[in-house]
């Protein structure tokens, strides 16, 4: 059994607003192994992102986890001390963002920006940082990089600025990663060389990935272990061939189906009905219930609890308390 | 190695070549404005006026010389006439630039210090906005010269209490400007990106939100050069700056307006200078604003 780096029991993360504490994460519990690349799927609004930026102590001013504990390596983030967490991140923890146009200073080389984390965090000189760097920009797949040391990020291409921020992310080779949505703002073609890097640069680091995306082709591609997200709540958690394979919750279902396959000319794309709640929605019962095509009286009235497919496969949903109609959820997912 | 050397070496020149480069566009763009070519050329002058004033002036200026009093502009060896004391105009003027130039960039760089600190501050910490931001509202309650008078009244009447007192009446407007510039750029991922590197508040305030900032400031800078030029010669002239005999210009025209009909040139001459001067520092101010407005920052 190979132990997790990080584990998150139960977090709650809630906005103060004017209609009063909004949680936008309700209550997640999921853990991420070393080596492991968890992906965190959803739509836009469910939570990802937020979810990530607790575990970061990122979130803005406004936003506060407010139960539950976040414990990496033994340690709870969430009551470390402003100046432990400071060390930590950049250090042992790193993120990526969704969009390497604007998560590059504007103002400054791409040198001074790759220097800085490893004069912070490992106090080298600024030669030796820069040195290191070009060995960064080497191995994240950057042509002649002793020059684009020199370069501001605006004389770079989409793809080579995702690039530099995974080489800043990886600078002082932290042990897990996040990755919010790296490759939503790139095309395709660059999307998969950023995958594989990515994939590369996780085996020779050694670090764990938790990788924020909505494309289900990244997920496919990447990741080892998936939990899907709906209106804050995690409502699926399995292997990737689970999730891909037998995915339990109806929700987890419509996404698969709305992702487009060209190999089948008699596929059609399967949206999922309505839109996700707002957060100051009050829903009873199952968050998803007003969209879900299986909503029985019971998803109105009792939100659903965890139920076990496999050992490691879980899922909130009422439909698995029936064997039969799992067995008709299965069948289902069969076919798609 | 040697390689490396060399390519190191040949990096670090482009990166030269190219802060250069950014910087003769930016260049090239201001001096493409008329205006903004004779204000630059008026700031020069009087540039030259401040560094070589020992070689230009032709007398001392406070030197006194009853029997050359009044002499109108265009006399021999006088050639801006003297005053009611016989002192030479041009020498008077020349010192003068100095001491305009002088105060200018003290006040307001004592203002940008204190506005910048304050802006950066209540634009970044969300709790510190409000008691900040008030403070300047308050600040901006008096009209600027009065507030400066009551400056100048509690500390009493020097050059330097002049410099003060302009100093703090810049504060608020430069608070004002860096504070919107910061919620601007502190929303930007590349901030949220150094945070999540583990890089302190006060480095990231001072080494990547201020440089994003720069640019308002700049102007902002050479504006409120015209105004501290201005208000300075406007406390003098009402007595309150520079104490006879020191050659300040505001002090000039208040010293001249009782000979206004009889010798004119002693307040047309500081006027026009300190007309200049302000015109100047404005119409470069307002080139530079769009020589650096990051909208047509784009190569062109």
């Amino acid at each position: 059994m190979i132990e997790s780096i990080l584990s998150v029991n139960n977090m709650v993360t809630a906005f103060k607003t004017s209609d009063g504490l909004l949680p936008a994460v309700r209550g997640a519990s999921f853990s991420v192994k070393k080596g492991e690349t968890l992906c965190i799927v959803g739509e836009s609004g469910c939570g990802k992102s937020i979810t990530a930026l607790s575990i970061m102590g990122l979130l803005p001013s406004n936003g506060k986890v407010t139960e539950g504990s976040v414990m990496f390596e033994n340690k709870d983030l969430l009551t470390l001390k402003k100046e432990d967490m400071r060390s930590l991140r950049g250090n042992e923890i790193s993120m990526i963002f969704q969009e390497p146009m604007t998560a590059l200073n504007p103002v400054f080389t791409v040198g001074y920006q790759i220097r800085e984390p490893l004069m912070i965090h490992h106090r080298l000189s600024k030669r030796e940082a820069h040195q290191k760097g070009i060995e960064l920009l080497k191995r994240v797949g950057i042509p002649s990089p002793a020059s684009r040391m020199n370069q501001y990020p605006h004389e770079l291409s989409g793809g080579m600025r995702q690039r530099v921020m995974i080489a800043i992310a990886l600078s002082c080779n932290p042990k897990l990663l996040v990755a919010d949505e790296p490759t939503t703002a790139l095309d395709v073609t660059i999307q998969a060389q950023i995958i594989d890097l990515l994939n590369d640069l996780k085996r020779d680091f050694e670090m764990s990935l938790i990788m924020i995306t909505h494309d289900m082709g990244v997920v496919a591609e990447i990741a080892d272990r998936v939990i899907v997200m709906y209106a804050g709540e995690i409502i699926e958690n399995g292997t990737v061939s689970e999730i891909f394979n037998s995915p339990q919750h109806p929700y987890t279902r419509g996404l698969l189906s709305s992702v487009p396959n060209v190999d089948d000319p008699d596929f059609h794309l399967n949206p999922i009905a309505g839109s996700l709640p707002l957060l100051n929605e009050k829903i009873s019962g199952c968050r998803f219930h007003p969209r879900c095509p299986h909503a029985m009286e019971k998803c109105k009235a009792v939100s659903p609890v965890t139920f076990e497919a496999t050992p490691t496969h879980s899922a909130r949903c009422w439909l698995m308390e029936d064997e039969e109609v799992r067995q008709h959820g299965g069948q289902r997912a069969g076919t798609l | 190695m040697s390689t490396e050397t060399v390519t190191a070496s040949m990096a670090s020149t482009s990166r030269n070549k190219k802060r250069e480069k950014n910087f003769v566009k930016t260049w090239k763009r201001l001096i493409k404005n008329k205006m903004a070519v004779v204000g630059l050329v008026i700031i020069a002058l009087q540039l030259i006026m401040t560094v070589a004033a020992p070689l230009i002036a032709d007398y001392d200026p406070s030197k006194q010389n009853l029997a050359m009093s009044e002499l109108p502009p265009g006399t021999e060896g006088h050639w801006m006439g003297t005053d009611n004391y016989g002192r030479d105009i041009w020498s008077r003027l020349v010192y003068g630039a100095r001491i305009s130039l002088f105060v200018g960039l003290g006040a307001v760089s004592l203002g940008l210090i204190g506005g910048v600190v304050l802006g950066l501050l209540s634009g970044y910490y969300r709790r510190l906005d409000g008691i900040i931001m008030r403070f300047v509202d308050l600040l901006f309650a008096f009209p600027g010269i009065l507030l400066a008078m009551l400056i100048i009244a509690i500390l009493g009447t020097s050059l330097v209490n002049v410099v003060i007192a302009i100093s703090i009446w810049s504060i608020p407007t430069c608070a004002r400007i860096v504070r919107g510039s910061v919620l601007s750029v502190k929303k930007q991922e590349y901030i949220l990106a150094m945070k999540s590197l583990g890089a302190s508040d006060w480095r990231i305030l001072f080494k990547h939100i201020l440089p994003n900032c720069i640019a308002p400031i700049i102007v902002f800078a050479t504006m409120r050069m015209a105004t501290a030029i201005l208000s300075t010669a406007s406390l003098s002239f009402l007595g309150l700056g520079a104490q006879p005999p020191t050659p300040e210009w505001g002090a000039m025209i208040a010293a001249g307006q009782d000979f206004m009909w009889s010798s004119p040139h002693m307040i047309i001459i500081p006027g026009i200078a300190i007309m200049l001067v302000v015109f100047a520092f404005n119409v470069v101010g307002d080139a530079l604003r769009d020589a650096l407005d990051p909208g047509m920052n784009l190569d062109k």
